[in-house]
C-alpha cells in the first residue's frame, strides 16, 4: 500500500515537468518578440536590446527554462503587462471564485447523477431506466453556455426569479452570493450529469452480470444488501476516475460559464488575458490549471485503492 | 410430503420466445444423496440448476407447470422473502470461477460473516470463530490473516476452498456445485474435490454437482442425470449408465472418455527438434521502486523429438510448459541454451525471423475463438497459410485449401464463412487445417482440446492422430489433461516448476511411473481405466 | 440490441442532415449570410426572414445553414487531422515499441496531462483565432486520444493468437501488422472518431463563444450565439436557435456513437 502511494506520487513528478516544458515551449512559439511586447511597439531599440538582456532572451534556451522553472518553483509566475501585478496572487484571487461554483457542481451532480444511475441500471430496462438514459442523453448534448443562455432567459428575463449577472462574494453578503451561485451551479450540474449518470449505468449494469453477484443472492441476500453492498462499490470505482477528469475539465471550461453570467472567476481571467496578450498571465493561467489538474487526479488515484483493493498491489 | 429435492416437469423458455432451454427435465436426489447432471455446453445443466434457487439469468422463467420441490416445498411458488430464507441457509451453491465469484472489493472475512449474520443468531465473536474454524477445516494456513485478506491475494485453489467454506458453514440441506473444478488444475481440483465430499458427507448434505465429465462424475456420485439440448436422455446409477450406457447420446459421451490408443513402434531416428540446458525467464515489470529482475520459467531443459513420434508434455499450470512450447516454435527467446532444428542451431533472432527459420513448423493453439482472425474468412485464412510455399498459383492454393478442409473434415461450402460463423470444433478444425496445410514436418499443439467438449475432444484427438499417421509430422503435445495425453502420446515429458522431472514412453509412464510427481498426477487424474 | 435501430436510424438521419446543409449550403440558405438588411434588425421569426434576423438583420436561417458548413466543415478536417496523426503514432509506438515508442508516449502523456479546453486555449493563443488555428489546436489538442487508443489496440491486437499464429506461420511483422494487427483495431478508432467529431462541434463552438475561434462576420454557431448574448432580452430567438442547432448536432452524433458501440462492440451485442 505504501508502495503503490509512493510511485504514485513519484509518477506524477515526471508529469508536471512535461506540463512545465509544454508551456514553456507553447510560450516561445507566441509570434513577436516579447521584450517588445512588453515595451509597447514605440520603444527605441537599445531599450528592447536592454530588455531582452534584463529578461534572460540573449541565454540558450535551456538556461532560460532553468531560471524560469526556479522561478515558478519559488512562488514567482511574473508579473502581469496590462494588469501589472503579479500573477499569482492575481490568479488565487479569482481562482476560489471558480473553484466554488466549481466544487459546488460537482458535489451536487454527482449527489444526484449517481444514485440515479444506479437504479436505472438495476431496473434495466424498464420504463424509468429508459427515461434516465434518454434524457441524460440529451443533457450531454447541450452545450454549456447555451443551457446558460436559456436558464437565464427563463428564470433571469422571464420569470425574474433570480438575477442575471454578476457575482456577489460570500464575505460581502451571503444570501445574494448564494442566490447569484444559482444558475451557474444549475448549468454545470444539468450539463455534467449525462456523463456521470451514463457511466454510473453502464458500470452498474457491467457489475451486475458477475458471478460474485449470483453468489450473494445465492447467499439469501436481499436486493437492497446485494445493490449497495455488493455492487455499489465495484460499480464506482470508473465512476470516481470519471468525477477526477469532470472536475478537471471544469476547470478548463469554466471560462464558457463565466462568460455567460459574467461572473471574475479564473477562466474569464485567461480569456481576457488571451484578448490582450498578455502572455505571463496566459503562462500563469495554463499553468495553475494544469498543475492542479495533475494533483486532482492524483488525489483521485490515491483514493482508488479504497473502491478496489487490486490496484494497491 | 417428500424430504429431498424433486425436480419435476422442469421447463425453462426465454419470455416471448419459442425456444426450450430446458425441456420437461425429472430427477429428484433424496437427503444425503450425490446427484450429477452431465452434459456439454448448451446442455441446460447449468440453467437447471440455478433454476432451483431462482436465479436464472433476466428474461428466462421456468413454465408454469414446472415444480421444484424441496423438503415438500414448492421454490416455484415460493415468495421472494422465502426464497431468500432458503438460499444459503439450506440450499448452498458453489460456482465455477473462483477467480470471479468472490467480491474483489470486500473482505474474506465479511463475505464469510455475512451470511451467517443473516441466517442464524450468532453471536459477532461466535460468527468469527465459526469462520476460523471452517477455514481451517478447508486447510486455509493462517485462518485469521485470511479473514482481513483480500479475495485477490488467493490463488484459484484457495478461493474455490474459501467458497466452498463460505457455504459449508451453514450446513445447508442441499449444495449445488456447478462445475467447482473446470478452472483448477489436476491436483488442486482432486483436493478440493476431495475437500467438498468430505464436508458434505459429515453434515449429511445431498449434493447436486453439474459436470460436463462423465469421468470425475464417476469417482463421487450416486445418481447421473445426462442431458442434451435441455432433455435427460438418461438417468440412474451412475456406475450402471456409466458401465452400460442405454442411450445413444450418453454411449457417445461414454466413447469419448480417453482411452490409450496402440503404441507406435519407438524410433531412432536422429532427432529432428533438440534443446540442450534451455532456460526460459521474463523480465519482471520493473516499476520506479523496483528493481529489474528476471523470473526463470524453465530450468535447463534437455528434450529430443523425433521425426513422426508425439512427445507429451504435462504438467499443472505455470509448470512452464506452455513457454516451452512456444520458445521452441520460436515466439519467445530462451534465456540461455540452444535450439537444434535438425542438427543446426537457431540462433538469436527477431521473432518473425525466428518463426522463418521455422517455416516447416506450426502451432494449434488452445483457443479456436482467439487463434483465428476474426475479420478473416475460413478460405483466404487457409490460402495465406500456403503464402511461403514456392511455386504454387492462386488456383493452386485454392485448390488445396479446398483439399484440406475435406481432409480435416469440413465442408468446403464454410470456406466463405467468417470464424464467429463457425462452432467450437469447427474453428479447431479450421485451426488444424491451417496448421497442416503446409506439409510441416513438426507441430506443437498447446491445450489444442481443452477449450472444447468432451465429445468435440475425442473428434479432434483423432483427428490429429490421423493427420498424423498420414503426413508423418511429429508433435509436441502440451497439456494438463493426462487423459488426452494418454490418448495420443508415445512419449511423456512430466514438468514441475520449470524442470522435466520425468521423461519416458508413455505406457511406462502411465504404468510404471517413478518420480513421485508423476505419482500423484496420475492419482489425481480421474481417468476411467483407473475408476 | 432493442435500443440499436432507433439509435442509429435517429443519429444516422441527424449526422445526415447535417453533412448535407453543410456541402449545399449555398443552394439551401434562402439568401447571403453577410447580407445586412437593417429594418430586420431582431426581427422574430415569420416577417421577411424564414427564422427572422440577427443584431444586423442578417437572414438567420442563411447564417444557421452556413454555420453548419463551418462547424461540420471544421469538426471533420480536425477529426480527420487529429484520428490521421493519432493512427500515425499510435501504430508506430505499438509496432515499433522500445525507445519510438517511449519517446511519442511522453510526448502524449504531456499533452493529456492538460485537462479540456486548456490546450487547444494554448494553441489559439498562439495561432490566433482563425479556421486554420481552430483545425490545427483542436487537432493537436484531441490527438493524444486517438494515440492512446490506437496504442493499446495494436498492443493488446498483438498480444492474440491469431497474431502470433501469422508470425508461426512465417509472415514478416510488417506484413502481420498491415494484415491481421491494423484491420482489428480500426472498430475502436471509428466510434472514437465519431464521438470526437462530437467533441469537436463543441470545442469550436465554445471557442467561438468565447470570441476565440471563427471570427466574425462568417457565421459559426458559436460565434452567432456570442454577438447574440448581449441582445438576449429583446430577440431570445438569436440565442436559442444556434444553441438548438448546436444541440441537435450533438446529439444525433452521440446517438450514431452509441449505435456503433453496440454494434461494433461484440461484447456489448445480445
Amino acid at each position: 500500500m505504501l508502495r503503490f502511494v509512493l510511485s504514485r506520487l513519484f509518477s506524477a513528478v515526471p508529469t508536471l515537468v512535461l506540463v512545465a516544458v509544454t508551456i514553456f515551449v507553447l510560450m516561445r512559439m507566441v509570434p513577436g518578440d516579447p521584450a517588445t511586447l512588453m515595451l509597447g511597439d514605440l520603444a527605441e531599440p537599445d531599450q528592447v536590446a536592454a530588455m531582452r538582456r534584463s529578461m534572460g532572451l540573449d541565454d540558450p534556451v535551456w538556461v532560460q527554462f532553468l531560471t524560469w522553472a526556479g522561478q515558478i518553483l519559488r512562488g514567482d509566475f511574473g508579473t502581469s503587462i496590462v494588469l501589472g501585478d503579479p500573477v499569482l496572487p492575481l490568479i488565487l484571487d479569482r481562482f476560489s471564485v471558480s473553484a466554488t461554483i466549481v466544487l459546488a457542481s460537482v458535489l451536487l451532480a454527482v449527489a444526484i447523477a449517481v444514485p440515479l444511475g444506479i437504479l436505472a441500471a438495476w431496473h434495466q430496462d424498464s420504463a424509468g431506466d429508459l427515461a434516465v438514459i434518454g434524457s441524460s442523453t440529451l443533457l450531454l448534448s447541450i452545450p454549456s453556455f447555451w443551457m446558460g443562455l436559456m436558464l437565464l432567459l427563463v428564470f433571469g428575463l422571464e420569470l425574474g426569479w433570480l438575477p442575471i449577472v454578476g457575482y456577489v462574494p460570500f464575505g460581502q453578503d451571503a444570501w445574494a452570493a448564494a442566490r447569484a451561485m444559482i444558475l451557474p451551479v444549475v448549468t454545470i450540474v444539468l450539463v455534467e450529469m449525462g456523463s456521470i449518470v451514463r457511466m454510473a449505468r453502464a458500470s452498474m449494469i457491467e457489475v451486475s452480470r458477475l458471478e460474485y453477484i449470483t453468489h450473494a443472492r445465492a447467499k439469501g441476500l436481499s436486493e437492497r444488501a446485494v445493490m449497495w453492498r455488493h455492487a455499489f462499490r465495484n460499480a464506482f470505482a470508473p465512476t470516481w476516475t470519471l468525477i477526477g477528469l469532470v472536475l478537471g475539465s471544469l476547470l478548463a471550461n469554466i471560462a464558457v460559464i463565466e462568460t455567460v453570467f459574467t461572473i471574475p472567476g479564473l477562466g474569464r481571467l485567461m480569456i481576457d488575458a488571451i484578448y490582450g496578450r498578455d502572455y505571463p498571465l496566459v503562462q500563469g493561467c495554463l499553468l495553475f490549471i494544469a498543475f492542479l489538474y495533475v494533483m486532482v487526479n492524483l488525489l483521485v488515484d490515491l483514493v482508488y485503492p479504497l473502491l478496489d483493493p487490486r490496484v494497491a498491489e | 410430503m417428500q424430504d429431498g429435492l424433486i425436480v419435476r416437469n422442469l421447463t425453462i423458455r426465454p419470455d416471448r420466445s419459442p425456444l426450450t432451454l430446458v425441456d420437461d427435465l425429472e430427477f429428484a436426489i433424496p437427503p444425503g444423496q450425490f446427484t450429477a447432471l452431465v452434459g456439454e455446453s448448451g446442455s441446460g445443466k447449468t440453467l437447471a440448476a440455478r433454476s432451483i434457487l431462482g436465479l436464472l439469468p433476466q428474461g428466462l422463467s421456468p413454465t408454469p407447470d414446472s415444480r421444484i420441490l424441496f423438503d415438500g416445498e414448492d421454490l416455484t411458488r415460493a415468495s421472494a422473502p422465502q426464497m431468500r430464507a432458503i438460499r444459503g441457509a439450506r440450499i448452498g451453491m458453489i460456482f465455477q470461477e473462483p477467480m470471479v465469484s468472490l467480491n474483489p472489493s470486500m473482505r474474506i472475512g465479511q463475505q464469510l460473516a455475512e451470511a451467517m449474520r443473516l441466517h442464524t443468531t450468532l453471536s459477532t465473536r461466535q460468527i468469527r470463530a465459526e469462520c476460523l474454524a471452517m477455514l481451517d477445516r478447508v486447510q486455509i494456513r493462517d485462518p485469521e490473516r485470511c479473514l482481513s485478506a483480500w479475495p485477490h491475494e488467493f490463488s484459484g485453489g484457495m478461493r474455490q476452498r474459501i467458497m466452498i467454506a463460505s457455504v459449508m458453514l451453514l450446513k445447508p440441506r442441499l449444495l449445488i456445485a456447478d462445475e467447482p473444478t473446470t478452472a483448477l488444475d489436476t491436483l488442486v481440483s482432486r483436493d478440493v474435490l476431495d475437500l467438498m465430499v468430505d464436508l458434505t458427507r459429515t453434515s449429511g448434505t445431498s449434493v447436486l454437482l453439474i459436470s460436463h465429465d462423465l469421468g470425475m462424475v464417476a469417482r463421487y456420485v450416486d445418481d447421473v442425470v445426462v442431458m442434451e439440448k435441455g432433455r435427460a436422455v438418461e438417468s440412474g446409477r451412475a456406475r450402471d449408465v456409466l458401465r452400460a450406457p442405454q442411450n445413444a447420446y450418453t454411449r457417445k459421451l461414454v466413447a469419448a472418455l480417453p482411452r490409450r490408443g496402440p503404441a507406435r513402434p519407438p524410433t531412432d531416428a536422429a532427432p529432428l527438434v533438440e534443446t540442450r540446458g534451455l532456460s526460459i525467464g521474463y523480465p519482471e515489470k520493473a516499476g520506479p521502486l523496483r528493481p529489474k529482475r528476471f523470473r526463470r520459467v524453465v530450468h535447463d531443459v534437455d528434450l529430443a523429438i523425433r521425426p513422426g513420434e508425439t512427445l507429451a508434455l504435462v504438467g499443472a499450470s505455470g509448470s512452464g510448459k506452455t513457454t516451452l512450447g512456444r520458445t521452441i516454435i520460436g515466439l519467445e527467446r530462451p534465456e540461455t541454451g540452444s535450439i537444434r532444428i535438425r542438427g543446426q542451431d537457431i540462433g538469436d533472432q527477431g521473432t518473425a525471423s525466428r518463426c522463418r527459420a521455422r517455416r516447416d513448423m506450426q502451432m494449434i493453439f488452445q483457443d479456436p475463438y482467439s487463434s483465428l482472425d476474426p475479420r478473416q474468412r475460413v478460405g483466404p485464412l487457409l490460402v495465406e497459410a500456403l503464402r511461403h510455399l514456392p511455386g504454387l498459383s492462386d488456383g493452386d492454393r485454392r485448390a488445396r485449401a479446398r483439399d484440406c478442409c475435406v481432409e480435416v473434415g469440413l465442408d468446403p461450402a464454410l470456406m466463405t464463412r467468417f470464424p464467429h460463423q463457425l462452432s467450437g470444433g469447427q474453428r479447431q478444425r479450421v485451426a488444424i487445417a491451417r496448421a497442416v496445410i503446409a506439409r510441416p514436418a513438426f507441430v506443437v499443439a498447446d491445450e489444442p482440446v481443452s477449450a472444447l467438449d468432451m465429445t468435440v475432444q475425442k473428434q479432434i484427438l483423432d483427428l490429429i492422430r490421423h493427420l498424423q499417421d498420414s503426413h508423418g509430422f511429429a508433435c509436441l503435445f502440451v497439456s494438463h489433461d493426462l487423459g488426452a495425453v494418454e490418448q495420443v502420446a508415445d512419449r511423456v515429458a512430466v514438468m514441475e516448476a520449470g524442470r522435466i522431472v520425468e521423461l519416458a514412453p508413455r505406457d511406462r509412464i502411465f504404468d510404471a511411473p517413478e518420480h513421485p510427481y508423476t505419482k500423484r498426477l496420475l492419482e489425481a487424474s480421474l481417468r476411467l481405466n483407473a475408476a | 440490441m432493442r435500443r440499436l435501430p432507433l439509435n442509429l436510424w435517429i443519429g444516422g438521419t441527424v449526422v445526415g442532415i447535417l453533412l448535407l446543409m453543410a456541402l449545399f449550403a449555398p443552394w439551401i440558405a434562402p439568401v447571403d449570410p453577410l447580407k445586412l438588411d437593417l429594418p430586420a434588425r431582431m426581427q422574430g421569426p415569420g416577417g421577411g426572414h424564414l427564422l427572422g434576423g440577427d443584431e444586423f438583420g442578417r437572414d438567420i436561417a442563411s447564417r444557421l445553414i452556413y454555420g453548419a458548413r463551418t462547424s461540420v466543415g471544421i469538426a471533420l478536417v480536425t477529426t480527420l487531422v487529429a484520428v490521421a496523426l493519432g493512427l500515425v503514432f499510435g501504430t508506430l509506438a505499438g509496432f515499433l515499441r522500445g525507445l519510438p515508442d517511449r519517446a511519442i508516449m511522453i510526448f502524449n502523456d504531456a499533452f493529456l496531462a492538460f485537462p479540456g479546453l486548456l490546450l487547444a486555449l494554448g494553441f489559439m493563443t498562439v495561432f490566433g483565432a482563425s479556421r486554420t488555428g481552430i483545425v490545427i489546436a483542436l487537432g493537436l489538442a484531441y490527438m493524444p486520444v486517438v494515440v492512446r487508443l490506437v496504442r493499446g489496440t495494436v498492443l493488446s491486437v498483438r498480444a492474440r493468437e491469431y497474431v502470433e499464429a501469422s508470425r508461426v506461420g512465417g509472415n514478416s511483422e510488417l506484413y502481420t501488422m498491415v494484415r491481421h494487427v491494423l484491420p482489428n483495431c480500426m472498430a475502436p478508432v471509428i466510434v472514437l472518431a465519431t464521438t470526437m467529431f462530437g467533441w469537436i462541434i463543441l470545442s469550436e463552438s465554445s471557442l467561438s463563444f468565447l470570441g476565440l475561434g471563427v471570427p466574425p462576420p462568417a457565421p459559426s454557431w458559436g460565434n452567432m450565439l456570442s454577438t447574440a448574448r448581449p441582445h438576449a432580452a429583446q430577440a431570445p430567438h438569436m440565442v436559442i436557435l444556434p444553441g438548438l442547432c448546436i444541440a441537435m448536432s450533438l446529439l444525433g452524433v452521440n446517438l450514431l456513437g452509441d449505435a456503433l458501440r453496440d454494434w461494433l462492440d461484440p461484447k456489448m451485442r445480445g
